[in-house]
């Protein structure tokens, strides 16, 4: 029995501060998130490269557009830190200017996919009169190519979006729709997933037994429950989203050549390899760093909202 | 089994008409003018004619059913008739597909075409596999361990960093500055097994569209296998191998290893359309002339009948990518139930 400790009261200044605070999912998601350093270390640069981009503009007030010939493929310098390219035009304020375009085409993109594939996941899940078809209809988006269907739907309907929309908000209303009309369905099948398995839980019924309509127990209460797996699952869309768009762009089907993207200024560039690389290095950086962070927030972020995955 | 897979393969067919009425229909909404490519110079009569010889007027779901036909029974056949020399039917009466821009058959376009891709998507394929897997078993067994960490990060990188830029990258470093490959690959490039120069060049333009798509897909699958890995490293199963006194290579290689491949395998065969349209891309980064870049130049082209096609062959690698998914699935885990 002298092997037993013998337990002590506890004292209130003994329990670690940590224990203390409150123990919300997302105050408890946030703490456990620190813990994930490159996760923490992807946040301070997506927050400097998202800073840049919207605010950079209002202290580097060159104008992209603006032609200097006798300027043209300037390396390195004071006046153009990025340098310029074939017409002269400084790059930094085009990469500033892009990454405007394909941040706002990521975020929007990922918002039509998460709606629609949050909305079909939900009711796919809820309702088991509409599972089947659903479901069927999701097999059948997955199964379609991608990236050449994108191609070609850019291709077709970018004349007639150009006529109602101007040339460059045509383009931005197709990219974005296609991009997220085509990416909902794994969002679909996750959510449809976790829906299966919350209502069956006691207080999906004891809701139903208070007599909440549907649509109450549906958006109220299941779907906060599946709320985290969309979160993580938006992260990972918006990776995908600027990459898909920079692809379009640079098979030379996005936006139209005076309106730099990330991808469109490394469509321009490609033919310059030899002049200056620079054009290609700079856009391409600054894609490849947003998405490896985004990336790692996006893991960061599932080990913080999954109990499951802690160590 | 078979059973399995006849139903697997009956259950592609619904999928495969839907999936080519929408790729039909997609098109056909499209603007573009077959007899737009033709000579200004051609008067208004006889363009006509010619519109209606090529049936563009004809009502939506005629031109549907002719295309399905042409597609999928006339041109089988074709494809049959070619390899075998046995001819069925009458095969001069057959009409063949013909892409607006060349004017000649598009399965023609496609076989042509198609060596090429498989090369560069083969390869790279292949290399992923082989250095993914081995990548992936160590990192879970010495998990946290430096080469764990390194490895996890570099696959991190690997997979966010787009191909289109690593490829730019790759001429830069080493066809600008090095010299070492060359940024075009060669087409007309005939190798021999008794030239041993020209396996040589074959190999160097080879290298830089292989490793392009290699780190991505290694980056892929290496995450992949880790994960795989450590979820079954913590099985009992595992402790009760340890616990019979087997040796760890034994363990790990038989027990975890065998187990942990049946996800990664499912993977592979998943991946297989993926890396077509990730060809795509580094086709059009390389100048190879593959199945992406006849899709790119068709659709630059207007030529819609290639693309209708191309679209559908992609969309068909998909169906049958899963399909094999699926039946490797249920060959390999003992516990899948198929009936």
């Amino acid at each position: 029995m002298a092997t037993v400790a013998k337990s002590k009261p506890i004292k209130l200044d003994d329990v670690e501060p940590e224990m203390l605070k409150s123990n919300s999912l997302w105050s408890d998601a946030w703490r456990q998130f620190r813990k994930h350093k490159l996760a923490m270390i992807a946040v301070f640069v997506l927050f400097f490269i998202v800073a840049g981009v919207i605010i950079g503009p209002f202290f580097w007030t060159v104008d992209p557009e603006h032609i200097e010939i006798t300027e043209s493929y300037s390396g390195m310098t004071t006046i153009h830190p990025f340098g310029t390219d074939s017409l002269g035009r400084d790059t930094l304020a085009r990469v500033m200017f892009g990454g405007r375009v394909s941040l706002a085409i990521g975020i929007s993109a990922m918002l039509i996919a998460m709606f629609l594939g949050t909305l079909v996941g939900l009711l796919a899940g809820y309702y088991r009169s509409l599972d089947n078809i659903l479901m069927r209809i999701t097999d059948m988006f997955l199964s379609l190519p991608i990236l050449p269907l994108l191609l070609v739907i850019t291709l077709l309907f970018r004349d007639s979006l150009r006529k109602i929309f101007g040339p460059e908000m045509g383009i931005f209303i197709l990219t974005v729709t296609i991009i997220g009309a085509l990416g909902w369905m794994p969002t679909a099948r996750l959510v449809r997933g976790e829906v299966l398995a919350v209502k069956g839980q006691e207080f999906v019924l004891a809701a139903r037994s208070i007599g909440s309509p549907d649509y109450r127990i549906l958006f109220g209460h299941i779907l906060r429950n599946v709320f985290s797996p969309v979160i993580v699952a938006a992260t990972f869309s918006i990776a995908s989203a600027i990459i898909t768009e920079a692809a379009l762009s640079f098979l030379g089907l996005g936006f139209p050549p005076d309106f730099p993207t990330w991808g469109r200024l490394l469509f321009d560039g490609k033919d310059f390899l030899t002049i200056t690389p620079a054009l290609v290095i700079w856009p391409g950086l600054f894609i490849s760093l947003t998405v490896l962070c985004v990336n790692f927030i996006g893991d960061g972020l599932r080990d913080a909202l999954d109990p499951k995955m802690r160590k | 089994m078979s059973k399995f897979i006849i139903r697997r393969l009956l259950t592609a067919i619904p999928t495969l008409l839907v999936i080519s009425f929408v790729v039909f229909a997609i098109l056909e909404l499209s603007p573009a003018d077959p007899v737009g490519n033709l000579p200004l110079t051609i008067p208004p009569e006889v363009r006509a004619q010619i519109r209606e010889k090529m049936g563009a007027d004809d009502p939506f779901m005629v031109k549907y059913v002719k295309w399905v036909n042409q597609f999928m029974i006339n041109e089988p056949l074709n494809i049959l008739e070619e390899t075998t020399g046995i001819s069925i039917g009458n095969s001069e009466e057959r009409l063949r597909y013909i892409s607006w821009q060349t004017r000649s058959p598009i399965i023609d376009l496609v076989i042509q075409r198609l060596p090429q891709t498989l090369w560069v998507v083969g390869t790279s394929y292949l290399l992923a596999i082989l250095i993914a897997v081995p990548i992936g078993v160590i990192s879970a067994y010495k998990q946290y361990s430096i080469f764990d960490q390194v490895g996890t990060f570099l696959a991190m990188i690997g997979f966010s960093v787009p191909t289109f830029f690593t490829g730019l990258l790759f001429i830069i470093i080493f066809s600008v500055n090095l010299k070492w490959f060359p940024s075009v690959y060669d087409t007309t490039h005939k190798v021999s097994i008794s030239d041993i120069d020209s396996v040589i060049f074959q190999l160097r333009q080879m290298f830089m569209p292989t490793a392009v798509l290699a780190l991505f897909f290694t980056a892929q699958m290496s995450r992949f296998t880790r994960s795989s890995m450590l979820e079954n490293l913590n099985q009992d199963y595992v402790r009760t191998a340890r616990s019979k006194g087997l040796s760890e290579k034994y363990v790990v290689l038989k027990h975890v290893l065998r187990n942990s491949l049946i996800p990664v395998v499912t993977l592979i065969a998943l991946g297989i359309p993926g890396i077509f349209q990730g060809a795509i891309i580094t086709e059009q980064i390389f100048r190879v002339n593959g199945l992406g870049q006849l899709l790119i130049i068709a659709i630059q082209g207007g030529d819609l009948p290639t693309v209708q096609t191309l679209t559908f062959i992609f969309a068909v690698l998909i169906v049958f990518g899963n399909i094999a998914a699926d039946i490797a699935y249920a060959i390999l885990d003992p516990r899948v139930v198929y009936n």
